[in-house]
């Protein structure tokens, strides 16, 4: 068959022109009329149809060629919790789906609203374990909100407009949808895209109940000790002001999950710190001192409460989620108030007293400053010794000026960067934290720098976390995503050499790292960098980095042994939070 | 304590489902006793009867997790005083043994069991009652060389519901619920998608 008449034919299938279209077309329309702008993918044989469509739409949408299906995912995940919209991944079925659940898994503990679209083998060959065929639905089915195999064309536009609505509302998360590539092919009547708006089974926020919102105000307005913990959920919900509102009248001090970090300014007078296993000492020991919690879109991680038998027992708890299946799941609420905290908050907002509690902000700062006085200065500002990862951080912040979006990793310089980071904008910590999934940094960094070019977008990556996902320098390179990286680099796997240290008697095994010569792989990848190791070049190194247009990599080298203080102890309670080695006893 | 629990879920007519629910029990190390799917009152809603022996306080944070999944309308669950509940067995007995020991008509009374099928060879019984009911007449047709039984899945209807038509009126009234600004769409119910 010659050109000509391949020509002729796809005419003749195509005999109407203005009528018909293919699947692979309306994915690509409905790409438009969800305003998606970027789409993070690897073309493949079974989702050619739909690359062969968006061909034709580069002047509207771009598409970033990662270098394998996870760091698509990152990205599309770092750009989803940088911008507030949904990211979209394109992956070919069998291993490309497969490259894809580790993301999936991370963007479902993590709340992070993604659609991805999963070329499929033909459907006539589904379950005949053809080339390229894996049961992407089964796979992925506990690591999605939803998911959906699409096997004719005509069903392509329904899903997705159910696939971009499930993922963005209610409590965001990733969506699958898998399409055969016969669907991709086929032609249809041509159709307007129409949006959903609607699932009869699916509530995405529960309605609101005002009697438990009138119990809540009498608990806080008669509260001699109360505390407010809050997380991602305000970050979703859009609620920081919201949150800023009722904390100023309130009064009360206020702590932070990781993933809530951000939702309100770093240097808030009430903002007394980080929760959790390396959180602050005062907000962990003051959780069981307190008279009346109130949880904030968060969701009681085992990290946060540590034993939950020795956890808060004596308060109050009320809990604010848009999730029903949050309350009570970890620790029982006297109070449960359902609902989008951007509806709930003001509620309560305008219920209570304006009061200030300034004897238990007192509490907080004096143990804050013997943490500062017995950990931060020393972390913060040696004056000898090799580097610490907190001196990078420190030195960072007086750069930046909080306006930095810090993109971070798993491991001891993920703890580092969200308790020493500060941040003066929401959506600005962007780290794997339900799920701890090294490598994330790195392509969640592309997708963030992607997303936000006004300010800058730093990512923080230990030595092995950079080496899971480090491919992903290609796409760096291609981009010019103005990423700038700083690997904290002590020839370990550091936060597990620590609990080695501490709980199995410093038998180091296997946590001893190499690592390539960053700078000159970098340089390979056209990527300028240099390497500091001593405190005089560090800052001028910062400096040079921030100011170099496009991405940057630092490769910094730390000190090799330095353990995370304070720690709450695995099977310890919150309160039993320890500030130094010799207090572990 | 553990009781045996029925766990009413009311679902759309999605394939992979079935799944989607059955990881949540095994996720969480819950065996599942027994399972049935069906048809419900209502035209395109299924009703999964879903029986587990667990904690009360386990099971309520279970269903949650199930309501929690899109394609599910509402999970109930209730302990046994509160259904109406049914299993069926059918059981194959040797025809020549049980004609020449029992009287088949006085079991078949005292069980309130019925012949299904009369051959030469084999009889199969069929009763339909609560667990101790089947099990009773397992333990007669044991001695006489019992073939083969089976037994279904719990079916159970709820003593207080009042029927899921009402429920469903409530989930296609409710408005939207406030969506992202971008959406240009907002408002316009009469191009409210359903699937």
């Amino acid at each position: 068959m010659n050109t000509a008449q391949t020509s002729q034919d796809s005419k003749a299938t195509a005999s109407e022109p203005e009528t018909t279209m293919t699947g692979g077309e309306m994915v690509m329309q409905a790409m438009l009329a969800e305003n998606v702008e970027l789409i993070f993918g690897y073309p493949g044989g079974a989702i050619m149809p739909i690359y062969d469509a968006l061909f034709d739409y580069t002047d509207r949408i771009r598409h970033i060629l990662v270098r394998h299906e996870q760091g698509a995912i990152h990205a599309a995940q770092g750009y989803a919790r940088a911008s507030g919209k949904t990211g979209v991944v394109f992956a070919t079925s069998g291993p490309g789906a497969t490259n894809l659940v580790t993301g999936l898994a991370d963007a479902l503990i993590d709340s992070t609203p993604l659609v991805c679209i999963t070329g499929q083998v033909f459907a006539h060959l589904l379950g005949t374990d053809a080339f390229q065929e894996v049961d992407v639905i089964n796979i992925t089915t506990p690591v999605t909100k939803w998911n959906c195999q699409v096997t004719v064309a005509e069903d392509i536009a329904p899903a997705l407009a159910k696939a971009f609505y499930i993922a963005s509302t209610g409590r965001p998360g990733p969506v699958v949808i898998d399409i055969t590539k016969n669907a991709q092919l086929q032609a249809m009547a041509q159709r307007a895209y129409q949006k959903c708006q609607k699932i009869r089974s699916y509530r995405p926020e529960p309605i609101v109940r005002p009697s438990y919102i009138e119990e809540a105000i009498q608990e806080i307005n008669h509260a001699e000790r109360p505390f407010l913990i809050f997380g991602q959920g305000v970050i979703l919900g859009n609620a920081e002001k919201e949150l800023f509102d009722f904390v100023e009248k309130s009064g009360i001090p206020a702590a932070w999950t990781i993933m809530g970090k951000g939702a309100m300014p770093t240097d808030h007078y009430l903002n007394v710190g980080m929760l959790g296993m390396h959180g602050n000492a005062a907000p962990n020991i003051l959780t069981n001192t307190c008279d009346v919690l109130i949880a904030v879109g968060m969701r009681f991680d085992d990290r946060v409460t540590g034993r939950l038998d020795k956890y808060a027992r004596q308060a109050t708890v009320i809990h604010l989620d848009i999730d029903p299946a949050e309350i009570d799941k970890n620790v029982k609420s006297a109070i449960p108030i359902w609902g989008n905290c951007k509806e709930t908050l003001p509620m309560l907002t305008a219920g209570i007293k304006k009061r200030a509690h300034p004897l238990w902000l007192e509490e907080f700062h004096k143990l804050n400053e013997v943490e500062n006085e017995v950990v931060i200065q020393k972390e913060q500002n040696p004056s000898t010794g090799p580097l610490t990862m907190a001196e990078v951080v420190a030195r960072l912040n007086e750069l930046t000026k909080g306006e930095a979006i810090m993109v971070t990793d798993v491991g001891q310089h993920q703890m580092v960067v969200c308790r020493y980071a500060r941040l003066n904008h929401s959506r600005s910590n962007i780290t794997s934290g339900g799920l701890g999934t090294m490598g994330f940094a790195l392509p969640a960094g592309i997708g963030a720098a992607l997303a936000i070019n006004n300010r800058p977008v730093v990512a923080i990556i230990g030595d092995g976390g950079i080496q899971m996902t480090i491919q992903e320098m290609g796409t760096l390179m291609q981009t010019r995503a103005p990423l700038k990286i700083i690997i904290l680099n002590n020839a370990f796997l550091g936060m597990v050499r620590q609990w080695q240290e501490l709980f199995h008697e410093k038998r180091y095994s296997f946590v001893d790292i190499s690592s390539p010569d960053y700078v000159a792989l970098s340089a390979a990848y056209q990527i300028p960098g240099q390497k500091v190791s001593t405190r005089e070049d560090l800052v001028q190194a910062l400096t040079a980095m921030l100011k170099t247009e496009g991405p940057y990599l630092l490769d910094i080298v730390v000190a090799k042994e330095d353990n995370i203080f304070p720690m709450v102890p695995q099977g310890k309670g919150v309160s039993e939070i320890v500030l130094t080695k010799d207090d572990m006893k | 304590m553990k009781s045996e629990i029925t766990i009413t879920v009311y679902t759309e007519n999605q394939v992979g489902l079935l799944n989607r629910i059955a990881i949540l029990f095994s996720r969480r190390k819950i065996n599942i006793e027994s399972l049935n799917t069906s048809p419900s009152e209502l035209e395109g809603v299924h009703r999964f009867t879903i029986v587990v022996v667990e904690d009360e306080e386990v099971v309520r944070k279970l269903a949650r997790q199930i309501e929690k999944q899109v394609d599910v309308l509402k999970v109930y669950f209730n302990t046994n005083d509160e259904i109406i509940w049914q299993e069926m067995a059918l059981y194959k007995v040797p025809a020549d043994i049980v004609a020449e020991k029992i009287r088949v008509e006085r079991l078949l009374r005292e069980n309130g069991a019925r012949a299904v099928v009369i051959r030469k060879d084999y009889i199969v019984f069929e009763t339909t009652g609560q667990r101790a009911e089947i099990d009773s007449l397992i333990e007669k047709l044991q001695p006489l060389g019992l073939i083969e039984f089976v037994r279904s899945a719990r079916v159970a209807i709820i003593k207080a519901s009042a029927g899921f038509h009402n429920k469903l009126l409530e989930f296609e009234q409710q408005q939207p619920g406030p969506l992202l600004s971008e959406n240009p769409f907002l408002g316009r119910n009469e191009e409210i998608f359903s699937m």
